[in-house]
């Protein structure tokens, strides 16, 4: 990892330098028109060897999966094939404009009806809309395809969402954006949801149940049939987080539990990469009897001929055009190298990384719940008989050239360290990373120092976020 | 063994060991049996090469924008890459890395996405830049919602023109279903910005105007923000094609609060849709009611400059069902990509080309108008989008510029029933004269 700062591209500036080159102009002038016309802006510029070292400097700033191990719970960090970057650059799927006519774009069509045929049958769902551009905008559709079915039924008084306790943060707040309450369910001591407290909140006001299966707890909910059909059984849906649907590919299919809408994700289950933040890509798979309501538009194939539709009574456009287009085929790609029983073999080797994996970090790191695992667990952080913090203990892992696990997350473990190892881990890696633990733990009764003020390899120390945002600086002033 | 798996069989036998389980298959017993293990009928594994030719196969089935002089723009627009752009933000450490939690290992996308805000605000002449939404349609939603947030959810109408990308509307009411909000404006094409002024009310939360609008107008926008704000509601402005902003007044000049746009253009290439991205800008004095993450400037515990995600107490991870949005994972590469193609282009290169957009459309635009049945209709300035009145339905018309190697522009009857016949033609710096040749030669021989 670079370790010296980068000035800003800003800093490098120097009136007059350039990078770019233009044809001349071949047509006649038109005047502008003045009164429209500005200032220019206040843009940068510099050579493009200027150019080129300051994004390889700042690229070699980042930790990344290209470059080290990542077991950032609840993120799926597994390795990006770079096949699948060659196929998202073949020009003929990339040169092609949304809004050409079909039959312009027949390929486009065909990868897009592929891939959700292909989802269709890993999860079990009757239909697939490939539109949403995120995890949380297929949570966000998944609401609104709720709201749309008990409305279309005139079913109107249904106005709260069940969500369990461990869930992710985007659940409530999709649920709020698509106007309903959120009442939170606890867990047991299993990690499971508390069934007799889901039962009480049963009643002909739920919308429905949002279920992260397996648990942020990284556990298979073991009653997932009989909460399911709880809430069946009062009316409303379970819409499904398909966000650890790592650990069940091959394994189980969500409907068949009883799940009736759930959303994928792409940039975690099939490798489409993060790209520090996105592009994601949040398919949304439904039963049949949802289907009607999807967003759109998807791919139909009728003959040997593909188009696109809008579902009967879609609950409409999530995002212009078809989606996130470029996810599509990355993830496609990935589906096609491993084949049925390459799926089922990176659900069967992610499990038995993260369980191994437990079985190594628990002494020095107790998980919080002691259960077979699916994908991930979550240990405590902290170090009892020191001041050693889950924070202290993920900042010096970034030392040993590990990132660190999701820390504080989720909310129901107290200093968690979720931990998501992934299936393209060797065991080498994964023994690396558990001695570098024993070492930590070691170093937290022995110097707690190193940690408090860890990280110590990297470009900045700590950072002072207290400040940033009390008086926050987000542009450059010049 | 499948590609990408590392653990050899004696690797899983010394793991199960381990972990005292005699098979891979009894670590899923918390599964219900019966649902355990389905058939998955997937076509089986194939190679990479084969992969490969399958997918330039389906490529093949496509007509590109590499091979057809393309005249279509409404949203999504035709421009050139650089190639050092694509070559670094294909760089593993930007492309395999997570949203940046951990500050200290991430510096290089925090810094990265630093510069996208600031280079942004330049643009758009606005205070904040966040850092992405989705695209422009969702950003434009975001922005509406956040407008109904400032008023503390007591204006609950959003006035939005009827020359707003007709998509960007449709999403708009995706967001915000049902009778909680009302939506107008928009019921009719002949409504102008001064009928627009007069619906704003004590109830109006903003107006959503697109500036140039979805058929290429400049807009006069003199007194518009003044009018805006007389009402108590925010002005909300798509400033689509974004490269307008190299040569036309910025928002931020006019008075906007809020602006979003679609920042596709900017490196992004087309991809038949996606990624895009989703810019969105506003002032320092509604950064609290923000959508998205935002990137802020500090000092580490030596003094030394630094950057990390910052004002997340405005976001769902910690304030869960009262956040300002459920955006999580946005298009962070794709912001990179946007801030990196104008560090490229620079102060002189954005303007410089959208001067060649200007001058090649405006010539397009001349030389179509001279077609004998063929008129030019657009009322005003425009940017490199113009309205041209045709013969014969855009489809039929478009069928045939096919036939001779153009893309045809956007068929605006497909969306406004009275714009009969009427072609949405854009053009950028990848149109030289012979192709705008062309286009007019082909016209005319259909007429």
């Amino acid at each position: 990892m670079r370790k010296q700062l980068e000035a800003l591209i800003f800093e490098l500036s120097s009136p007059g330098r350039k990078a770019f080159t233009l044809p001349g102009l071949d047509v006649p002038e038109t005047d502008l028109p003045e009164s429209y016309t500005r200032d220019q802006p206040n843009l940068p510029e510099v050579s493009e060897l200027d150019f080129v070292r300051h994004y390889t400097h700042l690229s070699q700033m980042n930790f990344s999966i290209d470059t080290v191990f990542y077991p950032l719970g609840s993120c799926t960090m597994k390795y990006n094939p770079k096949v699948n970057e060659r196929a998202a650059s073949i020009e003929g799927l990339t040169h092609v404009h949304p809004l050409q006519p079909e039959a312009t774009v027949q390929g486009s069509l065909e990868l897009m009806y592929k891939l959700q045929e292909a989802l269709k049958e890993i999860s079990g769902f009757s239909a697939i809309s490939l539109q949403p551009a995120a995890g949380a905008h297929g949570e966000f559709a998944g609401v609104l395809i709720m709201r749309a079915y008990h409305e279309s039924r005139g079913d109107e008084k249904r106005t709260k969402i069940l969500i369990p306790d461990s869930a992710h943060g985007t659940n409530p707040a999709s649920s709020a954006m698509s106007g309903f309450s959120v009442v939170e369910i606890p867990s047991d001591e299993r990690g499971n949801v508390d069934l007799e407290a889901l039962k009480q909140e049963c009643d002909s006001t739920v919308v429905g149940l949002m279920l992260t299966n397996p648990n942020t707890l990284g556990l298979f909910e073991e009653q997932v049939l009989e909460v399911c059909e709880t809430i069946h059984a009062c009316g409303g849906l379970v819409y499904g987080d398909g966000a650890n649907l790592n650990a069940l590919l091959g394994i189980t299919k969500p409907a068949d539990q009883g799940i009736d809408v759930m959303h994928f994700n792409l940039h975690k289950t099939f490798t489409t990469p993060h790209g520090g933040g996105g592009p994601g890509c949040g398919p949304v798979g439904v039963t049949e009897e949802l289907a009607p309501f999807l967003p759109g538009p998807y791919s139909i194939n009728e003959g040997d001929t593909y188009r696109l539709d809008m579902p009967e009574k879609s609950i409409g456009r999530l995002k212009s055009f078809c989606g996130n287009y470029g996810m599509f085929i990355r993830a496609y790609t990935y589906i096609r190298m491993m084949g049925p029983d390459g799926l089922r073999s990176v659900a069967e080797n992610a499990v038995l990384n993260a369980n191994y994996l437990k079985a190594k970090v628990s002494p020095f790191f107790p998980v919080a719940v002691d259960r077979t695992c699916m994908h991930e667990f979550v240990s405590h952080g902290d170090v009892p008989g020191t001041d050693v913090i889950a924070l202290d203990v993920a900042k010096r892992l970034l030392d040993y050239g590990h990132h660190s696990p999701t820390n504080y997350f989720p909310l129901i473990v107290h200093d968690a360290l979720m931990i998501e190892p992934t299936e393209t881990e060797s065991k080498e890696t994964l023994d690396n990373f558990a001695e570098a633990l024993e070492k930590i733990h070691q170093e937290a009764h022995e110097e707690p120092e190193l940690l408090h003020s860890a990280p110590h390899i990297t470009p900045v120390y700590r950072l002072d976020e207290a400040t940033a945002a009390r008086k926050p600086v987000l542009c450059y002033k010049g | 063994m499948p590609p990408y798996l590392p653990q050899t069989a004696d690797d899983q036998q010394v793991m199960l060991e381990t972990i005292g389980f005699q098979s891979v298959e009894q670590l899923f017993e918390d599964i219900p049996a019966e649902h355990r293990y389905p058939e998955l009928n997937l076509p089986q594994a194939a190679s990479e090469l084969e992969i490969l030719d399958e997918l330039y196969g389906m490529a093949l089935k496509n007509s590109t924008t590499g091979c057809f002089a393309t005249f279509i723009g409404a949203g999504a627009y035709n421009h050139f890459v650089p190639s050092a752009v694509p070559y670094l933000a294909g760089r593993g450490e930007f492309v395999t890395a997570y949203t940046p939690y951990q500050p200290e290992v991430s510096q290089g996308t925090l810094q990265a996405i630093f510069e996208y805000q600031s280079m942004v605000a330049e643009l758009t002449g606005m205070e904040v830049v966040n850092a992405s939404h989705y695209d422009g349609a969702t950003s434009m939603a975001e922005a509406a919602i956040m407008s109904i947030n400032v008023s503390r959810g007591k204006r609950r109408k959003i006035v939005v023109s009827p020359s707003v990308h007709p998509q960007y509307r449709q999403v708009l009411r995706t967001y915000l279903p049902g009778e909680q909000v009302e939506i107008t404006g928009d019921e009719d094409l002949s409504t102008g910005l001064d009928d627009l002024k007069a619906m704003l009310d004590e109830n109006t939360a903003c107006l959503i105007v697109q500036n140039p609008d979805f058929f290429g107008q400049l807009l006069e926008v003199d007194d518009l923000a003044e009018t805006v704000h007389e009402s108590g509601a925010l002005l909300v402005v798509v400033a689509n094609p974004i490269h307008s902003l190299g040569l036309f007044k910025p928002p931020g000049d006019y008075g906007a609060d809020i602006v979003v746009a679609e920042g596709q253009p900017l490196g992004a290439g087309l991809n038949f849709g996606g990624p895009y991205l989703g810019i969105f800008a506003s002032n320092m004095k509604y950064v609290r009611q923000m959508p998205g993450r935002l990137v802020g400037e500090t000092v580490d515990t030596e003094g030394k400059r630094g950057y990390v995600l910052t004002l997340s107490p405005r976001e769902q991870h910690i304030r869960r069902e009262k956040a300002t949005s459920n955006i999580c994972t946005n298009q962070g590469l794709v912001a990179l990509i946007a801030g990196m193609y104008l560090a490229y282009l620079g102060k002189s290169g954005i303007k410089e080309v959208a001067e060649l957009c200007y001058h090649r459309a405006h010539y397009a635009a001349k030389e179509i108008d001279k077609l004998e049945n063929y008129k030019v209709i657009s009322p005003g300035p425009f940017f490199n989008e113009f309205v041209v009145q045709c013969p014969q339905p855009v489809e039929e018309i478009n069928k045939i510029l096919l036939e001779k190697g153009i893309l045809g522009g956007y068929d605006l009857e497909s969306d406004y029933s009275e714009a009969k016949n009427q072609m949405l033609v854009c053009v950028t710096e990848l149109n030289d004269r012979a192709q705008i040749d062309k286009l007019v030669t082909v016209l005319s021989e259909i007429a």
